[in-house]
């Protein structure tokens, strides 16, 4: 794939041209920014085929430039040719010819890392890596430390490390090619291209280039070896958010330590020097070959702030065997019913409402959780409660909807379904509305507990139905979603793949609702058009809450799931020890949401993080409400409980 | 008409929408308690942009767009293309936006090919799966496509088509979606999208450039950025090979609301504040289309310049 898109005309010099009566150019090796860079023959050895390389910078600077520019090039040329390691190629000659400057230099015959790793089909060996990162630790480290020739330090930094630009010889050593020569004379670019130059440190864009630069591109160029992921066309910068161990599991963590340590964005925070990063990478060595039985990634290697950079790592799921801030929850005050409390309450006049699985409506007093009052139904209420106007409305299995006087628990009437009624109501306009197993829609006179009317749907009702000034909204159990007008009439519909328990929540003229098929879906209210889905891995039953652009939703697969509502994409999870069916409630910056696992989770809504943990006696799918800073929800465990959020 | 009368009659008196609790003290606790709606019945008063510009349309989009090859290049590389629909009357359909910006890259005619191609095949894919299901019954049995799923469709099929017919060009991307007052945006490079409420002028993408990285981790300024050597680089277009990565943003527009797509050709010439009182002058978005242009020609007008002004209806 072509990272830059500017064509490069062609002024290569062609198979046969002589330069100098001596190079013989054989072809084209790479087409660099400056010039081309060619195989030559060295004719001056007749008798034996001595190859060269031979560099080529085409100088476009104007006539009076050109002077200073040829003079540059031969001072660095010098400085080249004085330099004498393994890894870096031989200069032999360097003349300037027209409008080029040519440098001759040892000819390596191998192959470069880029190819090299874009060749081969599967991950490097880390041993590998880890040899020729030794190696190049080693040339940095002479480069860095670079002397003149009366002893006056003149670091050398190569600032342009990158796969393409190392060579593995016939002897499966590194040798560094390329030398930024040219880079000091390169034009400003024109126009929009793509691409990145990928390895370079943030800093060099700002023009400063230091020995920490080649650490970073050193760091920069291992990740790209070990994880086939390359820089140049992933987000600038964005290492730190693809730790190496998560394309490569097989790297141990050491390596993606000194990675990570090396490709920290301040300079202050990578190795102080190449010398530094090499003892780390030979003390990895060490390990590695002297304990072959130890599992990788499961010693710690003493580098000083090597665990710093990994925590820069952390994936943004969290787990509930995170320790919690606040470990020891205490309720304010439990109420025990006599069977097991599976619909959520409800707060109204300093009063908490709940039904129970005892067929009982309870009234307690929200302060001290005092009995007031209790209603007996003749079925289990696995629903919440509204209140409205001093009245509460309860869904039961009895068939029943019943409106109960909130202050003293007295009936004002019932109203029968053909099927047991399973989920909750909404009143609005005068009206309850409510689902039964009948598969009707139910809309019910406030004040007379007649029926308005009814619409039918395609199987169960079992959510609580969203409602505006004009429509409603509701999912049945195969799947279908409507949205209806006030009287009944059906605007639009919609499918999910299996059923809609969840019960939708109305925000800014959208819908979201979960279904039994993993989905969360973004409805537009006005139109029935999808605006985007999210996928769980398991049914939800979970009802979302939204805070500012977070949905909230929990789902069976123990995750509660918060999604960019703008983007339909996931911000964080946090992982509970069992099924999240209960839906989350939401109060200054924390949700608060039960689990099959038998806690009650209050966590942050900014990060996902645990802030404390209550566990009750019995799964909870309950749904909490929070009412003056307190947390109301129910238990299998037959309680109602009272904690402080 | 009349029996809705009848049916509103029956659940009179209206009064506003009351949560099923008794009062403010329920409300946030309930777990799927309704959120108050934004008063869809108001209208915003006709100087709410505080422009000249005339209230807007009661029932469709009003559009302006511009396209200019600059003062510096020989050719065109960028490519509008807006598409609008209606239907009003029994059962009226949500009124349908399709409009695009795409700024081609790849020197000759490499870069007009690749934005026009992916102009072209977003429309094709993205419109024929939404028209069917616009067009249908309303009530009906409709299946209507998700709406980001087709977006990110239409630009999946894009980069195929400039990776097959272009494969040296490539193009940046801004692709916006509207169906009634729902916004769905596909983002790719450095043309941009805004939204501009009173005097709200809110950037909707951001840009896959080397220098907007770079001014996030803090390295360079502003200032340094609209000038660094390299503020031309992208890390991120389409037609690049396979697995392209979309910016996917969805958004519901208010009445009146102005959405303003263009090429990196005005942006980096026309700061925003003169973007937003060129509006505030303009009589039409037409106009003020008109006067982005030359607003970035007078700036030097290095590159091409393309600009599409939506306004919501009111």
């Amino acid at each position: 794939m072509s990272t830059r898109m500017q064509g490069q005309g062609d002024s290569s010099l062609k198979p046969g041209a002589v330069l100098q009566n001596r190079y013989s150019i054989i072809r084209v090796l790479g087409v660099g920014g400056m010039g081309s860079v060619y195989q030559a023959r060295d004719l001056r050895f007749p008798n034996a085929t001595k190859f060269v390389a031979v560099k080529e910078i085409i100088n476009i600077a104007d006539p009076s430039m050109r002077e200073m520019v040829v003079r540059i090039f031969e001072r660095e040329a010098n400085t080249l040719a004085s330099l004498d390691h393994p890894a870096i190629p031989k200069i032999y000659d360097y003349f300037n010819q027209g409008d080029r400057s040519f440098l001759v230099m040892e000819f390596i015959d191998g192959k470069d890392l880029e190819t090299y790793v874009n060749d081969s089909s599967e991950m490097l060996n880390e041993e590998h890596v880890v040899e020729w990162a030794i190696e190049l630790c080693d040339v940095l480290s002479y480069l860095h430390n670079h002397k003149t020739k009366d002893s006056q330090a003149e670091p050398i930094i190569f600032r342009d490390l990158k796969p393409s630009n190392l060579m593995l010889d016939q002897h499966g050593s590194i040798r560094l090619i390329d030398f930024g020569i040219a880079r000091n004379y390169q034009a400003g670019q024109k126009g929009t291209m793509i691409g990145t130059e990928g390895y370079s440190p943030p800093e060099q864009y700002r023009g400063e280039s230091s020995p920490a630069g080649d650490i970073y591109a050193l760091g920069a160029t291992l990740h790209h070896l070990l994880t086939k992921q390359d820089p140049r066309i992933e987000p600038p910068f964005s290492f730190s958010e693809r730790p190496v161990r998560k394309a490569n599991p097989n790297v141990s963590m050491e390596l993606e330590a000194i990675i990570n340590t090396a490709l920290n964005y301040n300079p202050a925070d990578r190795f102080p020097n190449a010398q530094a990063m090499k003892e780390a990478l030979v003390a990895l060595r060490r390990r590695s070959s002297g304990m072959l039985s130890r599992p990788l990634g499961t010693g710690r290697l003493d580098l000083g702030n090597l665990g710093k950079a990994g925590e820069s790592t952390a994936s943004p799921t969290t787990s509930a065997s995170a320790t919690p801030a606040r470990a020891e929850v205490t309720p304010l005050w439990v109420f025990k019913c006599e069977d097991e409390v599976r619909g959520s309450p409800v707060v109204g006049n300093g009063l908490v409402f709940v039904g129970a699985y005892d067929n009982n409506l309870y009234a307690v007093t929200a302060a001290d959780g005092k009995l007031l009052w209790k209603y007996a139904t003749d079925g289990g209420l696995p629903g919440s409660p509204a209140i409205h106007q001093d009245i509460v409305y309860i869904g039961s299995e009895d068939r029943r909807l019943h409106a109960v006087s909130a202050k003293a628990g007295k009936l004002q009437w019932t109203y029968y379904a053909d099927a047991p009624i399973r989920s909750s109501p909404r009143v609005a306009e005068n009206h309850v509305f409510i689902g039964a197993d009948d598969h009707y829609l139910h809309a019910v006179n406030t004040a007379t507990g007649r029926k308005a009317w009814r619409f039918q749907a395609n199987d169960a009702v079992r959510c609580r139905p969203a409602v505006t000034n004009d429509r409603l909204f509701f999912g049945c159990e195969s799947g279908e979603f409507y949205a209806i007008d006030l009287r009944g009439e059906r605007k639009w519909h919609f499918k999910a793949k299996r059923g809609i328990t969840s019960s939708p929540l109305l925000a800014n003229n959208t819908l979201y609702v979960g279904s039994l098929d993993g989905m969360v879906y973004a409805l537009d209210a006005s139109s029935g058009w999808t605006i985007w889905r999210f996928r769980t891995n398991k049914p939800i039953l979970s009802s979302p809450a939204i805070d500012g652009n977070l949905l909230l939703i929990g789902s069976a697969d123990n995750y509660l799931y918060a999604v960019d509502v703008r983007t339909g994409r996931e911000a964080w999870k946090f992982q509970a020890e069992g099924q999240l069916n209960s839906s989350p409630a939401v109060g200054k910056g924390v949700v608060y949401i039960g689990s099959v696992d038998g806690s009650v989770y209050a966590i942050e809504t900014a990060n996902g993080k645990l802030r404390w943990r209550f566990k009750s006696g019995g799964p909870v799918t309950s749904s909490p409400t929070l009412a003056n800073d307190i947390v109301y929800i129910g238990s299998f465990d037959h309680c109602l409980y009272a904690l402080t959020a | 008409m009349v029996v809705v009368e009848f049916f509103k009659n029956l659940f009179r008196p209206k009064e506003p929408l009351a949560a099923p609790g008794v009062g403010s003290a329920v409300r946030p606790s309930d777990p799927d308690a309704t959120v108050p709606l934004p008063d869809l019945g108001s209208r915003p008063s006709p100087d709410s942009l505080k422009s000249k510009l005339p209230p807007p349309s009661r029932s469709r989009f009003t559009v302006g767009t511009a396209q200019d090859v600059g003062m510096v290049r020989p050719h065109n590389e960028d490519v509008l293309l807006t598409f609008t629909g209606e239907l009003n009357g029994l059962e009226p359909m949500p009124n349908l936006g399709l409009f695009i910006v795409a700024d081609g890259m790849g020197g000759h005619s490499l870069g007009e090919r690749a934005s026009a191609l992916a102009a072209r095949s977003i429309a094709q894919v993205a419109l024929q799966q939404i028209l069917p299901s616009l067009l249908a019954d309303p009530a009906g049995d409709v299946e209507r496509p998700l709406l980001t799923e087709v977006m990110e469709s239409a630009v999946a099929a894009a980069n195929r088509t400039v990776v097959a017919g272009v494969p040296e060009g490539g193009t940046t991307l801004t692709s916006a979606l509207i169906i009634g007052d729902q916004l769905v945006l596909c983002h790719v490079g450095d043309t941009r999208g805004y939204l501009i409420t009173d005097n709200h002028f809110e950037q909707l993408t951001r840009d896959h450039s080397l220098v907007q990285r770079l001014k996030e981790l803090g390295q360079i300024t502003d200032d340094e950025a609209a000038v660094h050597p390299q503020r031309s680089v992208l890390y991120r277009a389409v037609g690049q090979g396979d697995g392209l990565e979309v910016d996917v943003i969805s958004r519901r527009l208010t009445p009146g609301t102005l959405l303003l797509i263009c090429s990196d050709g005005l942006w980096s010439l026309v700061p925003d504040t003169l973007l937003l009182e060129i509006i505030r002058q303009a009589t039409s978005l037409q106009a003020a289309c008109d006067a982005m242009v030359k607003a970035a020609n007078d700036a030097g007008g290095p590159d091409n310049i393309t600009v599409v002004i939506v306004q919501m209806p009111g």
